[in-house]
Formats: C-alpha cells, structure tokens, sequence
C-alpha cells in the first residue's frame, strides 16, 4: 500500500466516521456573529446582549465576538453571508427588519434568499405611536377628530421601518407628513420634544427610555401600539403596553378604517417582517444538523436561564424569544407577504413618496 | 437653590465613588489603552470600546465606567501625536491641529506644539467637566432651543471658516470647498434615497466616502508623498530645536484662547447631530481672528494649535449632555458607550431623561472620571511627547513606509472593502494636486465635513419652516428667524468680512511660486468638468426628490461659477499672476531628489499587490522591496524593519479582532490568519 492510497483511505475513513462521531464542541474557538450594520444600532445592542450569554451555553464555551459590516443598509452584509457556506461552525450572522423590508419589497440589490439560512434564533419588538398633548386631546379611541390636522413626523425613509407606521397613519385617515433623513428613531423623538414633529413612534425599548417619561409629564398622549401576535397570528394587545390600544381597535372604532382588504393585509405582512419578527440570527447555507442542533440548544438554555427575562425586559423588551422550530417558523412569517400585499406596498410607495424600487 | 440641593450631596456621592484605588487603577488601565489605540491614525474610540464590550457585562458599574470613559476621553488627546509628528489627521477632532502643528514639526519644533497641544487638552477637559457640573442640571430646555434652522446656521457658522482658510485666491478656496461638498454628496441621499454620482454597481459608491479615507487622503497623503520625494527628516536638519517645557510656556501665554475655545467646544458640543466635525475648525478661525499678526497661520503658529485642542477635549464633555440627558449619541463612540452602560451591574442604569434624577451620582461620576482621565492622560503624552518627537529627526524614507501601512490598515478599518484602499488613492492624488496647485485643502475638508448637515438641515428646516408658513406668516418668521438664529447669523456674517479681509496672509499651503499656464489650467479644467458631470447627474434625478438635488444643483453651480471666473483670470493673466501657482515650479517639491509619480508608485504597488496577494503578503513585499531599494538599507536592517512592521500589525488587529485586505489569492487558498 502507498503512502498515496494510505493517506487517502485514512481521509475516506475519517469522513465516513464524522458523522456518526462528531461531538460538536467549540473548545478553544471563536465564533463570528456578524451584524450588518455598524456598532451603533440597535442590532449591535441585541447581539452584544446576547454575544456573552451564548458563549457561556455553546459546548466548550468558544469566545463569542460581534463583528460589525455595515454597507447599504445591511444589504452588503446580507449579499456577503449569501456566499458564505458552512465550514467549522463559527459563523452567525444577525438580520434585521432592514434587512427584510428590501428583501419583501424586491429590491434590486438585494441578492440574498432567506430560504437558504438556517434561522436558530429570533426575536421581535412592538412600537409605540404618540401625539403631542394638544392634538392627543383630541384622540378618543378612534382617529375620526384627527384626520383634518396636518402632522410633521420625523422619518428616516419609507422603505424603512417607518413604512409601518407612514401607512397606519394613512389608513386612519391622518394627514401625516414626513420629514426625511433622521439617522434614528432618537432623533425623531427630539424632533418631537423641540416642538418641530408632532407626531412620533418608538420601538418598545426607546419607548419605555425615554417617551415613557414625556407621557408623564403630559408632554405626549400615547395613540397605539403595533400590537403583538398570539399563537395563531392574530394582533392582541401588546403585553408590554397592555393599556395602549393596538392600531386594529383604532382602526375598527375609525370611519373609512378597514381590518380586511388588500390595505390591512399589506399593513400586517410588513409589520410582522418589521416587528415581532424583527431579528433573527442565522447559521449560513448547508449547516448540518448538530450544529444547529448545538446552536439551537444553547440559545434554549439562554432563553430560560434565571432572570433572563428582566434582564431581556431591560435590554431587548419583553418579547418571546423563538428558537429552533419556532425561529425557523418566524422567519417564514418574517419573510414572506403575499404578491399582492407586495404590490400593494410597491403601488403605495411610488404614489405617495415617488419612491421606485425598480 | 432646589438645584444645588440635590447637586451637593450627588457630587460628593461621586467623589467618593471615584476616589477609590481600584477604580482609579482601571481609570489608569482606560487611558493606557485609549493611548495605544489613539496613536493609530483612523481607529479611535469605536475600535476601543467595541473591544471592552464582552467585559461590561454585569461588572460593577464605577469600574466598567471607569476603563470605559478612560479610553474615550484619552483618544482625542493621543490622536494629536499623528496629526503633528506626521501631518496626518487621527480623527475628526485633530483635523484643525494639522494645519499648525505640522509646520512646527517640520521646523523641529514637535515636543513644543505636542506639550502645548496636550496641556491645552488638558485644560479643555477640566473646563469642560466644571461647566458640566452645573450646566447638565439645566440643559435640557437649552438643548431643546436648538431646532434645526439654528444647527443649519450653526454648520453654516463652520463652513463660514471657509473664508478664513481660503488661501491667497480666494475664489480657489470656494471652488475648494465647493468641490468637497459635491464630493460629500456622493452616494445614496439621506432623503429620498437617490443615487448621486453613483450606481448600484458599485455598491461601494452608495454609502459615500468616509471621513477616515478622506481626511487621510487630503492631508497625510500629500505630505507623506512630499517628504519622501525630498528624502530628508520631517525636522530640517534633522534637529530638535524647543522642548516640552517651551510649551507648556505657551499655553500659559494663551491661556485666555484657551479658555475660550474650551467653552466654544462645550458648547458646540452638547448639540446633538453636530458632533466634533464642526468645533475644531470654530476654534481654528477663532484663534485666527484673535491674533494680531497673522501671518505665521499655517506655517507654524503655536496659537493655531492651542485652539482645536482646547475644544476638541472640551466637545467630549460637551458631547455628554445629549447622550446623557436624552440618550441620543453624539459620536459613534457615545453610541457604543450608552450600549455598554445598560450591560453594566444589573442593568439599572438608563441611559436617557431618567439618569438625571435617579443616577445623579453616576452622572457625576461620569462626567468627573472625564476629567480624571484628561489629566492621566495629559501627563503619560506630555512624558512621552520629548521621546516620541525624535521620530522627527529619522531619515524620512523609513518612516514612510510604516506611515503607507498603517493609514492603508486604517482606511480598510473604515468599511472593510477593498475600495477603501482605491478611494484612499485617489482622494490621494486630488489632495496632491490641491496642494501642488494651492487650492486650499482645509477648505476641501471642511466642505466635504460639512456637506451632509448642510443638505440635511436645510432641507428638514425648509419642510417644517414651509409647514408653519402654511399655517400663518408670523409663525413661520418666528420659527426661522429665533434670537439664537440672528445672533448666529450675526457672527457669521462678522466673521465672513474678517475673514476675507486676513484670508490673503493666511497661507495655508504656505508662500507658492508661479510658474507656467498649462499645468494649472489643466488641474483647473478637471475640477470643472467633474462639476459639470456632478451637476449633470444631480440634474437627472426626478423632480418630485426635490430634497436629494437641490443643494448639489446650488452648491455644484456656485463651485462652477468659481471655476469659469477663474478660468477667465487665467486667461487674461500673465503666468506670473498667484492664480498660476504651482509648487513643482519652485521650493522643496521643485528641488526634490525623486519625481512624484514614482514615488506614488510606490503606494499604487503596495495597493496593487494587496489585491492579488492580500494585505499581510503584500506588505511583506512592499517593506522589503521599498527599503532595499529606495532607502538603501542593508539586509539585516531590512528584514528586522519588515519584521517589526508586520509584527506591529498583526498585534494590533490581533487586539482589535480586526481583519486585513484580501486578495485574488485568498479566494482560490484557505490560509491561516493573519494571511486570510
């Protein structure tokens, strides 16, 4: 026998034997969770929370970094993970609803396919919509007394998050106009306080850091929440804000509101990719089974470890966790709407912003 | 007097929490890290702080505090040895010190401008944390009375320094500053998301160019390609001329400046949206319209660097109030920390309206390890400043080689493209060509820093000024023209005519020769016909994103404009007029030893082999090759450097958990890092 054909079935050996041996462990490495966005956002927030936890619950404990790509609103990121295929493990990669909104809307530059990805985990958020007092005085439930005020809202794009809220608003009926170009929900919010927006939204977390404390001191009046879903995919109330109503009770108590058609069906598809299924971490295209497996198990154990859930409450909202199964069954919810919701959404974009995704 | 009830016993809480030894000692830890990441060009305090983050989780909050906020406060003080030793601008906040502090290293006076620079720091950052302890009781209706038409006059405010730095022909200035704004405007629009001089076929061009690749392009380039042609030490002669003790002198002779642009850096600094890239440049034009003789502005005048670097401490105060008070971040940085924050301890603390009133402690704390670590820091590179200058006095061709890799090292940083390094190129030659033409580069910069909260709040401001003029006329005139507004508009307009009038003896390229017509007029016709195409682009774009045209319409046609007056002049002109200045006529470039194209060469090889082999093999090469060849030096010299260079890289994103360029070659091999 060579030293050729030695070596090669020792390697026919070894890869035949794999499968039925392997221990995934992680002694000693390092694993990559690649976010892309920059360090700055709130996915950077989500995954550094998590990045510690997930290390201590991975088998061989492996030092878990974050490492940042930002680039065209994370779709660099995104087309960058579409080519990476398993080796060794080491790499997750983190999305966001920025990075469903272009691939829902058809995109062009958009060259990455959720199919592909093995989800492992995801998590979403709810959002908060608020007046100022003034005008909030007139807000009984229903936005009947609202519709004939022209509201400034400050935005970062309507192919972007806001598209949720931009289209509530215009289905109640509001006349809400946008400013474009804030680099964050942040600075909406201090456009709000100068008295230059008057109307604005927040995610659960900037909500409760800082709206919340408007609220109190009658600075702003609370709307509605986006809602969250039950088991079933119905919108209920969301548990974090259990006394806000949700945009479908204002919807129904509002005249020329609908909770059925081709408006409301778009509306729900984008807020569903955009909120509670808001960030998903994935292993890249052709994991094996007990990777993910592995993957899967360690985010179990994080997720109902002891005080994870106020430590989540603080960091990332009180909202469900998803993994393995549930994760794979949210990013479907996640990333798919209808064609006609699609169109809708397309049709609706170019008409009221001039925008064109073609 | 409620105020100072509920202020009193917090500060003292504060004192007590910081006065412990273990948290001074991970104060000490901060600083000593923030200094080795702040001496690297285009790293700053994103790269620091991101590799501390694993570390914030659940540790006790006054040491997490501690080690973070050593790190952050100490990178504007130590990005000053890059800016003055080698002409390169760290980060945003060191641009202004370039312009001074350089020029005084050439002339071998860089442990004077360094000690100067640092005591002025030093100060900027005590004054900033003593106007903060009263000042953040108070700010929030102050910060509140920013909207956005005063921020759009305050960038104007910024971009009015324009005037001052424009150099002896002052529509080149203009057409400089114009160009870099257009250059600003390339990319995806924040508005309504049109391409400008850019297509989604090369991704890179979407998102623009960053400040990193630009600033060191402008700058560090020109002035590293120029010292190597000349072959000599950055210090003439090669000799060290006043020492540290001669600058801290100078501070004491300026300290009024300096108290001055500390409190023109908090200030600027606590709005939020404006960040740092507008207060060094306030506080450069200040200290210019302060001093009686001007004319030693660019060649070397230790009040140019008093100035920026009493701000840019100060702003890091400064920058606190928003992020604090309503948990917006002023910098990338802040960012980064407020996120840090919540890991820490139990997560109790908030960052946002509530920290005020349930954590002033840890307000103050904060705000007081700020200056803590001003002062740690200050003294470690006022110590290392006499050492550090000798890097002066060595034969600049093997300085330059390590000075190639590490602004390649820090562009790549910026977006992690190899683009990055192609932009760094190119933005490169143009800075060469400022420079050899006397077109003013701080005017360049400062339109390119600025273009983006031009477009931004002008635009915003118009919408909502447009909104409240549709409701009634005295509302809209009440929303523009605010008291913060005419005063605003006042110091502008003041220091627009000063300007003008003290632009011609301010030199920033220094005195140039002129020589013949051709080469001017051809750098001349480029310029234009990239505004010509800019504005063609610009053009093209649907009316109905009105928002995403029309400042690079107005700003493109105003350069433009600049560009045919002065082509006229130089048609009418004799060659002899200042219009044709030309730095390859006469003066050091003129007599230097090497051509320029070859020694670009050099840089272009080292780009070139990156993207067939990666960085780490192509650097290899590079430093071999270049100090064999050009520098001369001995095998055993030679390979020792080399060794070092890349022994100093890898370490360093070793730490940083960065990655390096790759090339063809690691697209078709798996190699171990650090070659991947």
């Amino acid at each position: 026998m060579t030293i050729k054909t030695l070596s090669s079935a020792v390697a026919v050996t070894a890869l035949l034997a794999f499968p039925a041996f392997a221990e995934v462990d992680f002694s000693g490495e390092t694993v990559e969770w690649v976010i892309p966005f920059s360090e700055t956002g709130g996915s950077a927030k989500w995954a550094n929370f998590f990045a510690p936890l997930l290390s201590e619950q991975l088998p061989g404990n492996p030092t878990v970094v974050v490492k940042f790509m930002p680039g065209a609103g994370s779709t660099k990121g995104a087309n960058w993970f579409q080519e990476q295929e398993h080796e060794d493990g080491t790499l997750l990669f983190g999305t966001s609803g920025s990075t469903q909104f272009p691939f829902l809307l058809g995109d062009p530059r958009v060259r990455y396919e959720y199919a592909d990805w093995t989800p492992v985990m995801a998590s979403g958020t709810g959002g908060v919509a608020y007046l100022n007092p003034k005008d909030g005085a007139k807000f009984d439930g229903s936005a009947n007394a609202l519709q004939d005020i022209d509201f400034i809202y400050g935005s970062q794009g309507a192919t972007r998050l806001d598209l949720v809220p931009l289209l509530a608003w215009e289905m109640l009926g509001m006349n809400v106009e946008p400013v474009f170009g804030i680099k964050g929900r942040g600075d909406g919010r201090l456009m709000f306080e100068r008295g230059e927006a008057t109307i604005d939204y927040q995610t659960s977390s900037g909500y409760l850091g800082a709206s919340a404390d408007l609220v109190a001191n009658g600075q702003a009046v609370p709307m509605m929440t986006w809602g969250a879903l039950d088991e079933d995919g119905n919108i209920v109330r969301d548990p974090t804000f259990p006394d806000i109503p949700t945009f479908k009770e204002v919807c129904e108590a509002t005249d020329g509101c609908e909770t059925s058609g081709e408006a409301w069906d778009a509306w729900k598809a984008f807020f569903v990719a955009g909120f509670p299924v808001q960030k998903i971490a994935f292993l890249p295209a052709g994991t094996p089974d007990d990777v993910r497996d592995a993957y899967v198990a360690a985010f179990e154990a994080v997720r109902s470890a002891d005080g994870f859930s106020e430590l989540a409450a603080k960091q990332v909202g009180k909202y469900p966790v998803f993994v393995g199964e549930g994760a794979a069954r949210a990013t479907v919810a996640g990333t798919t709407v209808s064609d006609e919701a699609k169109a809708f959404v397309q049709n609706w974009l170019q008409e009221a912003y001039g925008v064109s995704l073609n | 007097m409620d105020v100072l009830a509920t202020a009193l016993p917090a500060l003292g809480d504060a004192w007590a929490l910081i006065l412990q030894p273990v948290v001074l000692g991970y104060l000490v830890l901060g600083v000593v890290m923030g200094l080795a990441v702040g001496v690297f060009p285009g790293l700053g305090g994103i790269a620091g702080l991101s590799l501390l983050l694993p570390f914030m989780f659940g540790m006790e909050p006054v040491l997490g505090l501690a080690l973070m906020i050593g790190m952050v406060a100490v990178v504007p003080t130590s990005d000053t040895f890059a800016s003055v030793l080698m002409g390169i601008p760290g980060s945003s906040a060191s641009q202004a010190t370039v312009l001074d502090g350089f020029p005084l290293a050439k002339k071998g006076q860089a442990a004077r401008a360094l000690s100067a620079a640092f005591t002025s720091s030093l100060f900027g950052g005590l004054v900033g944390a003593l106007f903060l302890t009263i000042f953040i009781l108070v700010a929030r209706p102050i910060v509140l009375a920013f909207g956005l038409p005063e921020m759009l006059m305050i960038t104007i405010l910024g971009l009015s320094m324009v005037a001052v730095l424009a150099g002896r022909v002052a529509l080149k200035g203009l057409a400089a500053a114009g160009l870099g704004m257009m250059i600003g405007t390339i990319g995806e629009a924040d508005a309504g998301g049109s391409l400008r001089m850019a297509t989604y076929d090369i991704p890179y061009l979407t998102d623009g160019l960053a400040l990193v690749i630009v600033g060191l392009g402008i700058f560090a380039i020109p002035e590293i390609v120029s010292l190597l042609r000349q072959d000599r030490s950055i210090a003439k002669d090669a000799k060290l001329g006043a020492g540290w003790g001669e600058g801290v002198k100078d501070w004491v002779d300026n300290k009024w400046l300096s108290v001055r642009c500390s409190l023109i850096g908090v200030l600027v600094g606590i709005i939020p949206g404006l960040g740092g890239s507008v207060v060094d440049w306030i506080a450069y034009g200040h200290a210019v319209q302060t001093t009686k003789d001007k004319s030693n502005f660019g060649k070397g005048e230790i009040r140019g660097v008093i100035g920026p670097e009493s701000s840019n401490n100060a702003k890091e105060g400064g920058g606190l109030v928003p992020t604090l008070l309503f948990g917006i971040p002023g910098s990338g940085s802040m960012a980064i920390f407020i996120g840090a924050i919540a890991l820490l301890g139990s997560g109790d603390i908030e960052v946002g309206p509530a920290m005020l009133r349930d954590n002033l402690d840890i307000t103050y704390s904060i705000v007081w390890l700020l200056a803590l670590a001003n002062v740690v820091g200050t003294l470690l590179c006022i110590a290392a400043s006499g050492g550090i200058a000798r890097l002066t006095t060595i034969r600049f061709t093997y300085l330059a080689p390590f000075l190639f890799m590490l602004i390649s090292f820090a562009a790549f940083q910026s977006g992690q493209n190899f683009e990055d390094l192609l932009a760094l190129f190119v933005i490169g030659l143009i800075g060469i060509f400022l420079r050899r033409f006397d077109w003013s580069r701080p005017a360049f910069l400062i339109g390119f820093v600025l273009s983006n909260p031009v477009e931004k709040f002008s635009n915003q401001a118009f919408q909502i000024a447009s909104f409240r003029f549709r409701s009634s006329f005295e509302e809209g005139m009440a929303y523009i023209f605010s008291p913060i507004v005419i005063v605003l508009i006042i110091v502008t307009v003041v220091s627009v005519v000063l300007g003008i009038r003290q632009a011609k003896s301010i030199m920033a390229e220094g005195d140039v020769q002129a020589g013949s017509k051709r080469a001017p007029l051809v750098f001349l016709l480029i310029i234009a016909g990239y505004l010509v195409s800019a504005l063609i682009n610009a053009n093209a774009i649907p009316d109905f994103n009105m928002t995403d045209k029309i400042v690079p319409l107005v700003v493109g046609g105003i350069a433009l404009a600049c560009c045919l007056i002065l082509l006229a002049q130089m048609i009418l002109r004799p060659e002899t007029d200042t219009v044709f200045a030309d730095k390859e006529r006469a003066g050091e470039d003129a007599d230097a030893p090497y051509g320029l194209w070859s020694t670009l060469a050099w840089f272009a090889g080292l780009i070139v082999a990156t993207w067939f082999v990666g960085f780490i093999l192509a650097l290899l090469g590079f430093l071999i090759a270049f100090l064999r060849v050009r520098a001369g030096a001995s095998w055993a010299l030679t390979l020792i450097l080399t060794a070092a260079g890349i022994a100093l890289m890898c370490v360093m994103a070793g730490a940083l958990n960065r990655d390096f360029p790759p090339g063809l070659l690691q697209d078709v091999v798996d190699l171990p890092w650090p070659l991947t």
